[in-house]
């Protein structure tokens, strides 16, 4: 096996984590942390792709992928983090807020 | 001379968002114009189309696989006319709705939000739509919270973790496809793609991924939030555009890539998905005492109507396109009518509607018109598309879908009925009406009149449909 | 210009712009909307005139126009399009000068008459639809235009009934779907043809033919108040009295009963629907109906509920003729038609003038009012004589033909329920007969709103159209064996249906 093989595991296991982190936890900064680390872990296996069967020079063209999906996961967390800071000025508090009994599930 | 349409309908909303976003006091002109040139550009697009076939550009000069490719066939453009209808008479109706200081916030948003849009119809391969599915989806979220109140924050924040969710798992998808299959540009993909474990693990993060953009059941917890809480002219968008949006890449996927060896397990579950869909958000719409909150189960269900397509296949895409339309249409219509009720009493309480046939009869039209659209009665687009899914259904022997069909219109209708039955009573409490911008009325009524009108012109639309064989297996 | 191909659309346009038109006046132009109303429907009778007269002379009206890549929407003007669209088009003049004089001064007018044209342009539509599908979408027109109709009040009642309404319509409208989708996607085509088109078929589809048949007269008989798919009537008489008058004698009943027998006739045709066994059953639900809702009647002291349930009865009539395979029962089927729709609108009218007149909604309420309202109870009197088929009305004509088409048609059981029905019409109407009559005048009205001066018993525009349609009962029935009467037509439809369908 070779190391590109675990470096791709490695990201399958840390969008596993943080799926199952943005389930569990309230928080909203950990969910925000959390989609960041299912980011990271795309980038992970896309970054692995890139030296697939033993090539001499990486492949650019995850490379690529891989920035252009940096941009956006800067630009989707700064916008979490901003609605993240309203909704605490309007609640008090960084979770979401449970659903009102007039409004059915 | 032969005007590069395609390219126009991403540029100029990019362009005017940003000019609109440093000149404020232009940016209710910009987005006026804009739309307007949308339109044209759109009927532009249909005629070169119509007579030249597909379209292709591939910008910069740059071919696949590198480089960014432009496509439209018939399945585009009828994505592109609905962005461009709905977009006017979205774009008309703010322009009364939002305050100044709001509007500010919601032009430039809402021109990155088109071209968006446009951009994603035209895509021709996979990291395109990621990124562009990214933009929409972010531009989206942004305006649902636009409003600022508790609700539509919090309905912002679900709707963007459910949307990141999404395109992460699309992502991790198009890295499984390209490790397996060397290339991201669909036309190539569709000539290489063999049932490899890679493949499938790809269809199932992709769909799930999509499937949870486009609010499928059991994937739509974030929807009746998002869109009740959201300012009208934004619900009417997200309703009839957003999940559209990923709705057509997931049938893009499946008609080129994946449905040759999906086979029939995995559409059957679309179908099963597509079934509860209707039969939960009906049922959901009905128990609604508040009327976005109606509308917005309504979504739900009317999705579902979209996925009952995939156990029919070919038989059948016609007609998801035609309901994609029509839907689009009467959603958008019946929300700007809604929020025209709320802005009119203050409240959406469904039962304290109060006469509103009577004081309000243009939005009290508007919605009864969208709602006939919605139950697929006729003339209307929907009746139109329930025709086409319920023949398709008939000849391949499929009396469950049929009958879920049939079901989910009796559903439609009742909740309808049942906003409009309390339209013609009076309300036990009365409350100080607020008079409704004459501008907001008649976007709600001319977009529900064009889901009628839809109806009758279902022979030049599936026409148009043809071009370039979308449902052929070509495509971009 | 192909001026053939107008005309239709022309008749259906002739009630749809000015209802249009109507919906956006202020409630204070009066003036202008009477204008427009009478304008409309007097210029839909001078069109359906002239299609008459064209047809006599040979003339083909269709208009067609694509709505799917191989359906059309077509209106076309046969002998049978014509019998209704005549009586559409007289009834809906004689209900809307009827109309102007019941709402003066009511709330809401101009949303009523912008309905009530819509809803007249729906049944224009389904009379001269040409194939299942547009009276298919004429059909559900209908329902979503009367409905409106039906919540006029806004009354929390109103409001029940229409949903009421609701249910039972739209769900009729989806089996109707259904049956015509499948139709469709067994046979590739859905036009009407004169004999039917499906005896064509091979026997391995004939279950499948029989079920659809099913569909279809269900999804039709929710309209036609087929029992047990007759509940919304009753409830729907919350509505004013022109809407039930509409309702029950041209609209939505008749839409239902026409309906059936376009099925029956033109997408079956009637001896293939023989053949499979479909008439009998069809003939047993008539039948049932016609001595259920007569039953009923009886027993209801509310005036318009009372006539609610005759209607039940009385349509069925028509389905029965239908059932009876043979052309005499279809004569008596199709002229019944015609004869039922003037006979229950006079009794209607008079309703409506005894509430708005005197405040009377009870038939315990009606001692003593043919002394003061002699002229109404004249016109009331005329039209059960008819029902009950007493001599020289229409009535007598429509239930003579029938009685021989069961005779003809070895079923005479069928007679037995005719008469037992003509019993019960003579039970529950003439003892309103002898109320009115014969008991005297209670010390005051319920409500009288009206009074009388001298010769006039209530507002001329009440009086005049029940008296109209009560002499049109005499006429038609007297000068049944004209050319030009409703029966002479019933007998050229039957004609080209028996013999000169294509074998």
């Amino acid at each position: 096996m070779s190391a590109a093989f675990f470096y791709a595991l490695a990201g399958a296991g840390l969008f596993s984590i943080g799926l199952h982190a943005l389930l569990a936890h309230r928080h909203l900064l950990r969910k925000i942390l959390a989609i960041n680390v299912m980011g990271s872990g795309v980038f992970l296996v896309l970054a692995a792709m890139a030296t697939r069967n033993g090539i001499a020079i990486p492949d650019p063209v995850p490379h690529a992928m891989i920035i252009t999906g940096i941009v956006v996961a800067v630009a989707a967390t700064a916008l979490a983090l901003v609605l993240m800071l309203k909704l605490t000025a309007e609640t008090g508090q960084a979770v979401l807020p449970g659903r009102k009994k007039e409004d059915n599930p | 001379m032969d005007i590069p349409w395609a390219v126009m309908l991403i540029v100029l909303p990019l362009a005017a968002g940003l000019m609109a976003f440093v000149w404020p006091r232009v940016a209710q002109t910009l987005v006026l114009c804009c739309s307007l040139a949308i339109a044209l550009a759109v009927a532009g697009l249909a005629l070169q189309l119509w007579h030249h076939g597909v379209f292709h550009h591939a910008l910069g000069g740059w071919e696949a696989p590198l480089g960014i490719g432009l496509y439209a066939d018939g399945l585009s453009l009828v994505l592109l006319t609905a962005t461009a209808l709905v977009g006017m008479g979205v774009s008309v109706y703010a322009s009364a709705y939002f305050t100044l200081d709001d509007a500010h916030h919601f032009w430039p948003i809402w021109l990155f939000l088109l071209a968006a849009l446009n951009a994603l119809f035209l895509s021709a391969d996979l990291f395109n739509l990621y990124v562009t599915l990214e933009l929409m989806g972010l531009a989206a979220v942004a305006l649902t919270a636009l409003s600022g109140g508790r609700d539509a924050l919090a309905g912002a924040v679900r709707y963007l973790f459910a949307t990141l969710s999404g395109s992460l798992a699309y992502l991790l998808g198009v890295a499984l496809l390209y490790h397996a299959f060397g290339s991201v540009d669909m036309a190539t993909l569709a000539g290489r793609m063999t049932p490899v474990p890679a493949a499938w693990a790809a269809l199932g993060l992709m769909s799930a991924g999509l499937l949870l953009k486009t609010a499928l059941f059991p994937l739509h917890f974030w929807l009746p939030p998002a869109h009740a809480s959201a300012p009208s002219p934004v619900s009417a968008v997200l309703s009839a555009l957003v999940i559209k949006a990923s709705f057509y890449i997931l049938l893009r996927l499946w008609i080129m890539l994946f449905g040759p060896f999906a086979g029939d397990g995995v559409a059957a579950l679309l179908g099963g998905m597509g079934t509860a869909a209707i039969v939960w958000g009906s049922v959901q719409a009905l128990r609604q005492t508040r009327l976005k909150l109606l509308v917005a189960y309504s979504t739900v269900a009317q999705i579902g109507y979209l996925f009952l397509a995939f156990p029919l296949a070919a038989a059948a895409w016609n007609a998801a396109a035609v309901l994609v339309l029509s839907h689009a249409l009467a959603k958008s219509a019946m929300f700007l009518a809604a929020g025209n009720l709320l802005h009119f009493g203050g409240h959406d309480r469904i039962a304290d509607l109060d006469r509103v046939v009577q004081r309000l009869p243009l939005s009290a039209f508007a919605f009864a018109l969208a709602g006939v659209s919605l139950m697929g009665l006729p003339p209307s687009g929907g009746f139109i598309g329930k025709w086409l899914l319920l023949e398709a259904a008939l000849a391949q022997g499929r009396w469950d879908l049929a009958a879920v069909m049939l079901l989910g219109g009796l559903l439609a209708a009742a909740y309808v009925f049942k906003v409009l039955g309390h339209a013609f009573t009076q309300a036990a409490v009365t409350h100080e009406p607020t008079a409704v911008p004459a501008r907001m009325e008649w976007a709600a009524l001319l977009l529900a009149c064009s889901a009628i009108l839809l109806g009758f012109t279902a022979t030049p639309l599936l026409s148009l449909l043809e071009i370039g064989a979308p449902f052929g297996g070509s495509g971009p | 210009m192909n001026w053939d191909a107008w005309l239709p659309p022309l008749v259906v346009l002739s009630s749809l712009l000015p209802g249009l038109i109507i919906f956006v006046l202020p409630e204070e132009r009066v003036g202008l909307r009477t204008v427009l109303n009478v304008t409309g429907a007097v210029a839909k009778l001078l069109l359906v005139g002239w299609m008459l007269w064209g047809v006599a002379q040979g003339h083909h009206y269709e208009a067609r126009l694509a709505l799917l890549p191989d359906i059309e929407l077509v209106l076309r003007a046969d002998p049978l399009a014509l019998l209704f669209v005549t009586l559409s088009a007289v009834l809906w003049l004689l209900t809307t000068v009827y109309a102007i004089g019941y709402l003066e001064a009511s709330p809401h007018r101009s949303r009523f008459f912008g309905f009530f044209s819509l809803c007249v342009t729906a049944a224009i539509g389904v009379a001269l639809a040409g194939n299942l599908l547009t009276f298919l979408v004429f059909y559900e027109l209908l329902t979503l235009t009367t409905y409106p109709l039906v919540v006029h009040r806004g009354t929390e009642a109103a409001r029940k009934a229409g949903q009421t309404y609701l249910i039972y319509t739209l769900a009729g409208g989806t089996l109707l779907l259904l049956g015509t989708v499948w139709l469709y996607t067994l046979t590739g085509t859905l036009e009407f043809t004169e004999g039917g088109f499906l005896h064509t078929m091979d026997a391995a589809h004939h279950r499948s033919l029989i079920v659809i048949f099913i569909l279809l007269i269900v999804g039709l008989g929710v309209k036609a108040a087929l029992v047990p798919l007759h509940g919304w009537l009753p409830k729907a008489m919350v509505a004013p009295a022109p809407v039930s008058a509409l309702l029950h004698a041209v609209a939505v009943v008749k839409a239902g009963a026409f309906g059936i027998v376009r099925v029956v006739y033109d997408v079956y045709g009637v001896e293939f629907a023989q053949r499979l066994n479909l008439l009998t059953p069809l003939a047993v639900a008539a039948a049932v109906t016609i001595i259920w809702g007569s039953l009923r009647a009886l027993f209801q002291d509310d005036l318009k509920k009372r006539l609610a349930y005759s209607t039940v009865s009385q349509v069925s009539y028509i389905a029965l003729g239908v059932a009876l395979f043979g052309p005499v029962g279809t004569i008596g089927g199709l002229v019944h038609l015609v004869h039922q729709g003037i006979m229950k609108i006079t009794l209607f009218f008079c309703a409506g003038n005894y509430a708005e007149t005197l405040g009377i909604h009870k038939i315990s309420e009606m001692n003593g009012a043919g002394r003061r309202m002699p002229l109404t109870t004249l016109a009331f009197s005329i039209a059960a004589l008819g029902m009950m088929g007493a001599p020289l009305t229409a009535g007598a004509v429509s239930k003579a033909w029938l009685v021989e088409g069961a005779t003809a048609a070895h079923m005479p059981w069928v007679v037995w329920v005719l008469w037992t029905s003509s019993l019960l019409n003579a039970a529950y109407f003439l003892p309103i007969l002898w109320r009115t009559w014969f008991r005297p005048m209670p010390g005051a009205w319920p409500d009288e709103h009206i009074p009388a001066r001298r010769w006039r018993e209530t507002v001329w525009l009440l009086l005049l159209p029940p008296l109209v349609t009560a002499a049109a009962t005499l006429v038609a029935g007297i000068y049944a064996d004209t050319a030009i009467s409703p029966l002479a037509w019933a007998q050229l439809i039957t004609d080209r249906e028996y013999f000169r369908a294509t074998p």
